[in-house]
Order: structure tokens, then sequence, then C-alpha cells
């Protein structure tokens, strides 16, 4: 089980012959992610680690019939690549690439909704579901199989208390990197709207940051009877005012979008909130029977 | 791998563009120092607003707009202004421009709105303060329209917001225009905000910008290469180690603690900040060196944090994912190897090419630690002895 993929997920990566393209290609195949194919406009005819490129994914399909994406392509040209992902029926697509301009985020995202497409990102690092599939960048050693999804706005802290989850043997459903944009396609409650549909997922953690009221919306949602234990970390408590830490996503503006804010509206919503990455764990030991 | 930083535009290059776009301005000349008032305000009409062109909010309150009549007080205030500094930034250039009579200041802008991921058109029949204190102190008043994607901001939905704000007749025809003007400049300039506040209308009955405000997306300046330019060329309003950071593409805030930060990732950094202080520690700064930063990158990440004097001891938080240890450990190296440096360094380093990373530190004779906890309970131990 797990969300959106799994062990036979059809993958194509987009922008395969860069090198982000090509490294994480290589690491995603050994990870046993099967990609049938690689799509780079005027790169058609080439292989990348045994893969087949395509100038199209018009192509791709044709000959493949991918059902998800992955993007590493530069940002002036990531939304053009997604768009035309989604225009050949592909509708699970990841977006790695960071510093895609929000305009483009926005038409993009609204064309996803009506194609009835998912958005992973931009600026994500993708999602895995442990020993199945990894349409990612993240390292895969320190996840583990299990009954806990793992939501999150950012990259290495995700890896962390993933690691950490992993050292205290509590396994993963998937993690899923949402993006440190400030617009993102699948955000904390469409994925927990997954999570709650998907049975191998007993518990669920969340991990926020500062900027936005992404995790205050979330809190609500949750405390209209969402029905599995849910565990949060918010990262930020020190972060001054009107700064951005280098998230674009991560910046308070007045008073709305602080971590204060954030945590009061997860704990009265019944979510337990770790004050440091490492307390996860435990949390969850405590909420639930992982 | 760029960093994300902000592109605020001054008044008069937001009132500029807006102006491009046939939305009334208010007559003004622009300054930089105070001998040419005279000549730049032969044209104008007093009474006149001087006006500091700086990028803090808060400008008015903080002393930096002057009023002036007749046209030799524009001199005097416009002298005052560029020999003073707004919140610690000197004033380099004025503003003057003719003060209007006015009857009425309202709001209109054009924002994101995170969670509907789609801009949204705000106006308000109360302007003058910053939107989110009209929100707060008068939120009957202020009107949202959620703008669909694919179809925009068109004519008609400008026509609706004014007539709600309760205007008719040629008024309604002229403030929907300004606002639909707005929001294409807005789409036009790749704006995270364009908003005219206050918007004035005048003892007339006509409309006037009196103040304006853009901020550009920072990652859409490919499309806007003269903007692009500015922000990489002007040090403008930044410390010598934020423009060190932002030559070596580092994402840096500085903080007001003694204890150096550098991690991988900004979520990490953030999170690192916060166990610091949890243990009593005070964070001197935010530094992400970013996913798969080289050894050069870390070198100038450690030059950088080690150049501050609040400093006293530096703390480097690195998960390796695409960032490979080895590299960071080298960079790390290469930094300390100046005589100069003896700030103490803490390490934490895991993930990819871990071994070989603490072997290489380890032959430097610098201890390596596997876990956030330990590592911050040292660098705070050592930041409490030095004082």
């Amino acid at each position: 089980m797990g969300i959106l993929i799994d062990g036979n997920t059809r993958v194509i990566v987009q922008g395969i012959t860069g090198n982000q393209g090509r490294i994480h290609t290589k690491l995603m195949l050994e990870y046993g992610t099967k990609i049938v194919a690689g799509v780079t406009p005027g790169k058609g005819g080439a292989e990348i680690r045994g893969v087949p490129v395509y100038d199209t994914v018009e192509e791709a399909r044709e000959k493949h019939s991918p059902n998800a994406s992955i993007i590493f392509v530069p940002a002036p040209f990531a939304a053009d690549a997604a768009f035309e992902a989604i225009d050949s029926g592909i509708r699970t697509v990841v977006i790695i690439t960071e510093h895609i301009p929000i305009k483009d985020s926005i038409e993009l995202l609204a064309h996803a909704r009506q194609a009835n497409a998912t958005i992973i990102g931009p600026n994500s690092p993708g999602i895995i579901t442990p020993f199945k599939c990894k349409l990612g960048i993240m390292p895969a050693h320190i996840f583990t199989a299990g009954s806990v999804g793992v939501a999150s706005r950012s990259g290495t802290l995700t890896y962390e208390i993933a690691a950490s989850l992993t050292k205290n043997h509590i396994g993963q459903s998937a993690c899923v990197g949402v993006g440190g944009d400030p617009i993102t396609g699948l955000n904390f409650i469409d994925t927990l709207e997954l999570f709650k549909e998907d049975a191998q997922t007993k518990a669920v953690v969340l991990i926020g940051e500062i900027g936005g009221n992404i995790e205050e919306l979330t809190a609500e949602y949750i405390a209209r009877d969402y029905p599995k234990p849910v565990v949060a970390y918010v990262a930020g408590r020190s972060a001054p005012p009107e700064k951005r830490m280098g998230h674009a996503g991560a910046i308070i503006m007045g008073k709305s979008g602080t971590a204060e804010n954030k945590i009061r509206a997860f704990e009265n919503a019944g979510v337990k909130v770790a004050e440091k990455p490492s307390n996860v764990a435990a949390l969850l030991a405590k909420a639930a029977f992982v | 791998m760029r960093r994300k930083r902000f592109l605020k535009l001054y008044e008069y290059e937001a009132k500029n563009i807006l102006a491009q776009y046939g939305i009334p301005v208010p007559q003004g000349a622009l300054i930089t120092n105070a001998n040419s008032a005279v000549n730049a305000v032969a044209k104008l009409k007093p009474p006149f607003a001087v006006k500091s062109q700086v990028l803090i909010a808060g400008r008015g309150k903080a002393g930096g707009i002057l009023f002036a009549d007749p046209v030799e007080e524009a001199e005097k205030a416009a002298e005052k202004l560029l020999k003073t500094a707004i919140k610690g930034i000197p004033v380099k250039k004025v503003l003057i421009e003719e003060k209007l009579p006015i009857n009425k200041e309202l709001y209109c802008g054009v924002t994101i709105d995170r969670f509907a991921r789609s801009y949204v058109a705000i106006a308000s029949a109360v302007g003058g303060m910053e939107i989110e204190e009209i929100a707060e102190k008068t939120p009957q008043a202020v009107l949202k329209i959620l703008v669909n994607p694919q179809q925009g901001f068109r004519s008609f939905h400008a026509r609706q917001v004014t007539r709600k704000l309760g205007y008719g007749g040629s008024q309604l025809l002229e403030l929907a225009r300004i606002f639909e003007k707005l929001y294409q400049a807005g789409m036009d300039y790749d704006a995270e905000l364009i908003e005219i506040n206050p918007l004035a209308e005048t003892e007339e009955g006509s409309f006037v910008a009196l103040d304006a405000r853009i901020i550009m997306d920072d990652n859409a300046l490919f499309r806007h290469q003269e903007y692009k330019k500015r922000l990489l060329g002007e040090e403008r309003d930044r410390t010598p180690q934020e423009n060190q950071a932002l030559r070596n593409n580092l994402a840096y805030v500085k903080l007001e603690g003694n204890i150096g930060i550098i991690g991988n990732g900004a979520g990490l950094v953030m999170a690192t900040l916060d166990v610091i202080r949890c243990y009593g520690g005070k964070p001197a700064n935010f530094l992400d060196v970013g996913g798969g930063a080289p050894t050069e990158r870390i070198a100038a990440a450690l030059n950088i944090v080690l150049s501050d004097p609040n400093v006293k001891a530096l703390f480097v938080n690195i998960l390796g994912g695409i960032t490979r240890c080895d590299d960071v450990a080298r960079g790390i190296i290469e930094a300390t190897k100046k005589p100069v440096i003896t700030k103490p360094i803490v390490v934490r380093l895991v993930g990819t090419n871990e071994e070989e990373g603490k072997r290489i530190l380890a032959e430097a004779g610098i201890h390596v630690l596997d876990s956030i906890e330990e590592a911050v309970n040292q660098v705070v131990k050592l930041v409490e002895k030095e004082d």
C-alpha cells in the first residue's frame, strides 16, 4: 500500500540528461524504481543507464505507458514540462526543481486541478514508499517500511526525522515532501486525506515550518474528526519576523505564520507537537501503537 | 544553486511602473542631493510631501516623510532627510511630490493566497495603514476576490469591487480602471505583492496613488533582466556578511546571538536554531549552504560566519543526502587552516560519505558528533565558558 506510488508505478524522468537527472536516475534505479523512459528535448535517441531518452513525453507515452513523472528541468522551463506530462495523461507529477516563478506555479496548479492530476512540489524532495518505489532525491538508506505516514515542507529536516524514526524501529508507509515553495500542489490536508484511506498507515507525522497558514488550516481539518493520530514538528520558533529563512515559503509576515501560532493551532486540535526533531519518535510511540 | 531572496522596489520605481500603466500618481521629482531640490520643485506646486526612499516598513512613523511649504522648506526637508538614517538605513534618494487635498484614503492591491494557490485582489474603503492592520481593525471594510488563474482578474471583477466600495458613475469606471491596470502591472512584473496604499480620492473626486509598493518574485527575474542586474549589483541595505553570502549563493540571515550556525537545508537549519534555543543558547545567524554544496561553498560559509565579530563559537550541522560529508569536511579544513581562526567549532556530520568526512576532520583534530543534541549541548557550553 502507501500513497500515490507503489512497486508497479511506471516512471519517466523529465530532464534526465542533466546533472541531477542522471545522478538520481541511477539512485532511483538502484532502489528498484521502475523508470521506463527519460525525456529531454533535443536529446531523443540517447540512453541514460539503460533508460531510453525521448524528445517529447508523447513519444515516451506511446512506447512505455508511464503513469508518473519526476521533473528535474531548470526553473524557467519546469512548468512547461509539467504541463506536457499532464497533457500526455500522466496523473502523478513530482517537481524537484526549485525557483519556479510563482506565476508559473499558479497557472500549472490550476490546470492540474482541472485535469485531476496530482502535483507534488515544486521544490520538493519527492515521495518514497520504503522498499517499493522512490520518486525523489532523498537518501534511501534512512527509510524503512512500516505504518507511519510522513508529510513535510522541508528536505533535510525530513531526513533527520525519518532517520530518527528508523533508528527507533518505527517504519514508514510513505514519506512525502510537499515542497518548500509558498505555493505547492499537494498540501498537508490533501496528504492527510490520502493517508486516511491508506490501510497501511496507522499514524501521521507532519513536519511544518514558519510562513503561510497551511499548518493552521490543517489543524482545523484534523480537529474535524481525523481518524488517525497525528504528531507534528514545526521548525522556526526562533525565526525573526519578515526574514526569509532559505525557503521561499518560510517567511513570517506580521503575526500570522509564526511557529507559536502553528504550534498552538496543532495542540488545540489534539495534535502532539514535538519540541525537538528527536522527540517525534517518542510522541508517536505514546500516540499510537506503531 | 541560487538561493531565494527579496526584490522590493522603491516607491519611486513602483510609481514609475504605475504611471506607465496609466495610473495617476502625484507630480514629483527624485533627487539625490539637497542642492538640486529647488530646481526639482520649480515645476511643482506647493505644498510638498518630501519622502525618503528607503525599503523600510513604517517609514512615516520613523520620521522618513516630511511636509513642506513653501519651496525653500522643501530644500531644507530634503537636506535633513539626506543626512539621516531611517531605522539604521541611510537615505540616499528623496522623492518630492505635490501634496494634494484629500477627501478619503483607500487601499487596493494584488498578492498571493497560498492556500487557494491563486492571486487574490484586495480592496478596502479604509487605507493608509498596513493592510494587515486594516483587516484587524475594520475587517468589514476589506474586500477580497480570489482570481481564477484561468480567467484572470477581468474588467467586470474590478467594477464589482468598486461598486462594493460604494462608488458609481464616472468614479466607478475610473477606480475600476485603476484596479484592473494594477493587476496587469502585477502580472507583467511577476509581483508577489503590488499595492497602492493609500489610494487617495481627491477633493475633486479623482483618484491618485499616494504610495505604492511592489515586491517582485525574484525567481522570475530571468524575465526581467534589468532588475536582475540590479539585485546582484547593488549592495544597499546589507551587511558585509550578507553581501558575501549573496556572492556565494548562500541563504544567510543575521540574528542577535553569539553561536554561528551552518547547515544544509532550510528546514534543518531552522530546526538547529530552535534546538540551540532549547538548550539556552543564542544563534548568531541562519546559514543554509543548500543541496550538494561543494567544498568551496562550505569554506565560504565558514568564512562568512567566522568573520562576524559577535560569533564566539560555530556549529556546523550537516545531514548528507546530495551533500557529501567528505566535501563538507574539506571545506571546513580549508576555512580553518588560516592561523587567525581561533574560534571553537563543533561539527555534526552524518549521511553520504560520513566515514571519509569524519576521518578528514579527525586528522585535523576536529571532533565530530552524531546527534544534534550532543553537539548543541557542547557548543552552548563552549560559549558559556567564553563569557
